[in-house]
Formats: C-alpha cells, sequence, structure tokens
C-alpha cells in the first residue's frame, strides 16, 4: 500500500482503478468532475485498460453502462444532482435488468433554487428506484467502497446496481491521506466479473424483456429479495476486505458510543465526523451521548438502528434532506425500523446543510442538548434569511 | 489542531499551498493527520479566494473552513486588513507578503514578491509563503515541504520551487 495526499474524488478514481472496470462512460458535472477526468487520464496514459466513453448526456452515461453490463462488461459511471434526476429513467431498467453497475453520485443540491453545494437531496430522492446505496464518511471509506461495491454489487444473490454517494465538496474536494493498495492487493480481493445475465451467442437468452400482470410481482419479488441479500453480500466483503487490507467496517451502519449512551445522534455521510468528535467532547463532561452513522440506506438497516437505540431515552435524526410535506426521508425510514421493532424511543428530525450550509459543532451540540427536552418533532437548522 | 487559513487572489496558488502544506504533514508519518481544501465555488481569476489546512496528531472529524486560525497566511498584501485579527486564535500569527512594515508582533512580513521575481521568474508566491510558514512552525521541516512538492508539483517546477522555499526561510529565520 502506498499512503497518498488525495481529495475524496481521487481517492475513488483510484479505488475504481484497482476494480478494472471494462468500460467507463460519464458525463461531467460539479462536483463530480474530477472523479471522471482522473478516471480519463488513467485510461489515457495506460495505467487502467478500460472503454472511456463520452457520451452526451447522463441519460445516455447510464444507458451506455447498461449496454455494457448486458454483454458482461463490468461497468462504471459517475454523476450528481440534476444529472442523477436526468438518468432517472434508466435506474431502474439497470435495477430491473439485474445489472451490477457501480455509480459514484456526488451528493448535490437539487434545482430550483439553482446550486452546486452538497446535500443528499439528489440520491435520497431516488431511494425506491431499486439499487444499494452507501454513504462514505471519508476518502479512505470512498477508495475502500469503490472496491467492495463490485464485490456486493456482483455478488450471485445480489446482482443490483451500486450507487457509492460522497458528500459534494466537503468530501469529493478535501484533501486527506489515504492508503492506497496496490494492484496485486485488489485483485486478490475482487474476482472477475461472470455472469449468466449477458448476451451471449453461445448460450442465447431473452434480457431486458416485458412482463404483463401476471410475472410482473415475480420479478419484482426477485429484485427485492436480490438487495435485501446485500446485506450478507457486505458483511462477507468486508471480512474478505479486513483479511486482505487490514482495515474493519462495521456492515450496514457503525455504532460509536452508543452502548451506554442515553441520547443517541443517528446521520450518515461525512458529518458523521464531526458528531463523532462531538460525542468525544461532551463524554468528558460526562454527558452520555453516542453516534449512529448509516452507511447504507439500502438495503435499510432496519435491525440495527433498533438494536442501537433500544435503550436509549431520546434519539436524533441530522439529515441533509428534506421531503417536502413530510419530513426528512431517513427520518422516515428510521421510525419505521423502531416501530416494527417496538422500541418506543422519542425521537426528532434535525434538517441541515441544505444546499452546502455549513454544520458546525455547535449545531451538533446543541442537537444533544435538546434531546432531553420536549421539541417540535422536525425542525431546521440555520434557516437564514426571511425564513428567520 | 492547528490550523491555517490562506488567503490569495485566484490564480496566485494559495490552494495549492494549502493541499502542499497537508500533504508535507500527513505524509511523514503514520500519526499526522491533515484536511486541506479551498472556499469552494466557483473561481475566477484575481478575486479573493481562501484556503485551509488543519493539521493533527489524530484524524481531523471536522470539514467545516476554519474560522479562527492559528497561522493566516496572506499571498496578496491587498488582501490584509485588520479584520484579519479578529479570524486569529490567541498567540495566533499572521504571514504577510509585503514590502511594508507592520508595527505588529502578531505579524510576520516577507517580501515574497521579490524572491519571486528572482528565483521564480514569475509574480507567484504561494510556495515561498510555505517556505516562511515552515520556518516559523517547527512541526514541519524544509525537508518535509521538499518531499510534498517533490510528491505533488510537475517536475520541471521542482528546483526552483525548492530554491525559493529555502530562500523564504532564511528569510524569515535567519
Amino acid at each position: 500500500m502506498a499512503k497518498m495526499f488525495l481529495s475524496g474524488n481521487e481517492a475513488f478514481a483510484y479505488g475504481i482503478r484497482l476494480a478494472r472496470p471494462q468500460v467507463i462512460s460519464a458525463y461531467p458535472i460539479t462536483p463530480q468532475t474530477i472523479v471522471v477526468e482522473k478516471l480519463s487520464e488513467m485510461v489515457e496514459d495506460g495505467s487502467l485498460k478500460s472503454e472511456f466513453i463520452h457520451v452526451e448526456s447522463e441519460h445516455s452515461a447510464l444507458s451506455c453502462a447498461i449496454g455494457a453490463s448486458s454483454v458482461g462488461a463490468r461497468a462504471f459511471t459517475a454523476t450528481s444532482s440534476q444529472g442523477l434526476l436526468y438518468m432517472a429513467e434508466c435506474l431502474t431498467y439497470a435495477s430491473g435488468g439485474r445489472f451490477p453497475i457501480v455509480m459514484m453520485n456526488a451528493n448535490r443540491s437539487t434545482a430550483l433554487p439553482w446550486n452546486i453545494y452538497g446535500d443528499q437531496r439528489d440520491s435520497l430522492s431516488q431511494i425506491d428506484c431499486g439499487w444499494i446505496q452507501a454513504y462514505a464518511e471519508n476518502a479512505q471509506e470512498a477508495l475502500d467502497l469503490a472496491l467492495m461495491s463490485y464485490y456486493i454489487a456482483e455478488h450471485k444473490a445480489v446482482s443490483t446496481p451500486f450507487m457509492a454517494n460522497l458528500d459534494g465538496f466537503v468530501l469529493t474536494h478535501t484533501y486527506e491521506v489515504v492508503d492506497v493498495p496496490t494492484a496485486e492487493q485488489a485483485d486478490a480481493f475482487l474476482p472477475k466479473f461472470e455472469t449468466e445475465n449477458k448476451l451471449d451467442l453461445n448460450n442465447p437468452r431473452n434480457l431486458a424483456f416485458s412482463a404483463g400482470p401476471e410475472h410482473n410481482t415475480a420479478f419484482k419479488y426477485k429484485e427485492h429479495i436480490g438487495l435485501l441479500n446485500a446485506k450478507k453480500a457486505v458483511d462477507e466483503a468486508e471480512e474478505k476486505f479486513t483479511e486482505i487490507f487490514g482495515r474493519r467496517y462495521t456492515g450496514l451502519t457503525e455504532s460509536y458510543r452508543t452502548e451506554d449512551a442515553d441520547y443517541i445522534l443517528i446521520t450518515l455521510g461525512s458529518i458523521a465526523g464531526l458528531v463523532r468528535e462531538t460525542v468525544d467532547r461532551l463524554r468528558k463532561q460526562g454527558k452520555k451521548v453516542g453516534l449512529l452513522r448509516i452507511r447504507y440506506m439500502r438495503p435499510f438497516p432496519n435491525e440495527e438502528i433498533a438494536e442501537a437505540v433500544k435503550n436509549a431515552k431520546a434519539a436524533a435524526v441530522l439529515e441533509k434532506d428534506i421531503s417536502f410535506g413530510n419530513e426528512g426521508t431517513v427520518y422516515t425510514n428510521v421510525n419505521s425500523a423502531l416501530h416494527k421493532s417496538n422500541v418506543n424511543v422519542p425521537t426528532s428530525n434535525y434538517i441541515g446543510g441544505l444546499g452546502g450550509k455549513n454544520i458546525s459543532a455547535d449545531d451538533i451540540e446543541k442537537i444533544f442538548d435538546e434531546l432531553s427536552e420536549e421539541r417540535a418533532k422536525v425542525q431546521f437548522i440555520g434557516i437564514g434569511g426571511d425564513g428567520k | 489542531m492547528t490550523e491555517i487559513l490562506w488567503h490569495g487572489r485566484g490564480g496566485q496558488g494559495a490552494f495549492t499551498a494549502a493541499r502542499l502544506l497537508g500533504a508535507a504533514f500527513a505524509l511523514k508519518c503514520d500519526e499526522s493527520y491533515a484536511l486541506a481544501f479551498p472556499s469552494f465555488g466557483p473561481e475566477r481569476r484575481g478575486a479573493p479566494i481562501r484556503a485551509f489546512t488543519k493539521l493533527d496528531n489524530k484524524p481531523i472529524g471536522n470539514r467545516s473552513e476554519v474560522e479562527r486560525a492559528d497561522f493566516s497566511i496572506f499571498l496578496d498584501d491587498t488582501l490584509f486588513s485588520n479584520a484579519a485579527f479578529g479570524e486569529l486564535k490567541d498567540g495566533g500569527k499572521i504571514l504577510l507578503n509585503t514590502k511594508k512594515s507592520v508595527d505588529d508582533e502578531r505579524v510576520i512580513t516577507l517580501d515574497a514578491d521579490k524572491i519571486a521575481a528572482e528565483i521564480l521568474k514569475l509574480p507567484i508566491t504561494n510556495t515561498i509563503m510555505l517556505g516562511a510558514f515552515a520556518a516559523v512552525f517547527d512541526r514541519i521541516s524544509l525537508d518535509d515541504i521538499e518531499n510534498a512538492i517533490r510528491l505533488n508539483m510537475p517536475e520541471k517546477l521542482h528546483a526552483k520551487n525548492i530554491a525559493a522555499v529555502k530562500k523564504a526561510a532564511e528569510e524569515v529565520n535567519p
């Protein structure tokens, strides 16, 4: 392994190079652009042998990846924000067709108002499209996810596309130290992509077909089971990953000082780093607080969340997202998880970081303080402007 | 944690300096960590920009912009005003590229433009101010900076920038 000082985008590109996709099709959009530029440089200098296809739109980028995957090629694409929304039609073609494509999404706000900065409205609005969804906290996890994503997506029991999410700018454009594995290590970890779900002259079969009312439910049920199976594939991938690379990951969630915590903050993505530091600071003051980081939004960690929260006095969900007219999407999912396990712990929802607004250490400390009080269920952090 | 705030204008290389410093610190041993990032947004040549480097001996979770710095480094003195002191921690220092003298013990001045003209033959002062920083910050050596330049800059720029870094360090800390 070699230590390098890389941005989140660059780290992800190094991870993808180690996974050796045979086809990369992408259209640039801020803040995803650098991952695509870096991969095109790697193809140009010969360090990555891959067909790099410049397409004219995000809709074409994913269509192209679907075509590549349908002949058995390992395919990669990347996008962000409006680009993800523009390719939305193709998302269900990829998942319903069971094509294990990997896509990096640089989390960015959605228009209007137009805004290039980070929040998670883009990917969370597509939570139901049948893709595995993971959220990285830092550049090292981004690189490691790039490698593990193919292992999980291509797993025989899964065969489902994988969306790896990196917070725009605060993760994609921030430089930090990253261990970059060797090609030999990566090859020992990631098997070659082999699938029967492809167009093959020697074994002709029908792909991407129609299914009427009689058979449609069976296909959707199998798609659902495939996504649920990703949970075991994540565990399997992480176990093998630790054997080869030494670094350890903790499945669909990561618990930090939750065992004896009275108050737990549940969040996802790069803000977890600041929450962890805040937990340490408050623990020194004798406050029993903890962090539960959601690493995967699909498959959703129902049992893990219920288990971590069940003995707490209260829990809050902090997310960079709002489902207009209701509440944060993560909050809805978390409450469902608790309800199904009969965990009756009061919860509240904090909507923050929209359009790249900074979430400070003070904001997080305030959430922990408020958890012990009766509060409005859903509230926004630092609205500003005329909204007060 | 040591927090460094870089001030420059688009095209002067403030973010490159922030990144070189982060790399120089983080790659020297396993117990050193750094984050480096620019103020995010559209970039325009000549417009004021900020960049940030955070250095620590443990992983850094706070990705927010630096609000109060241990060191505030100005590549361009037209960006410097008394407001700069409001962004300093107690005991913090300002490194200022200027031909003027500033009567304040918190400010260390250096005529980086002159060194740039002599050695680089270009009005670019980012690595020069990085050399000045290495001279006043004891947890980073000129060798660390030299190593970061070799690893992160195009080869044709190595010799001149390393010479400029050394010259700056000598002038600040003779």
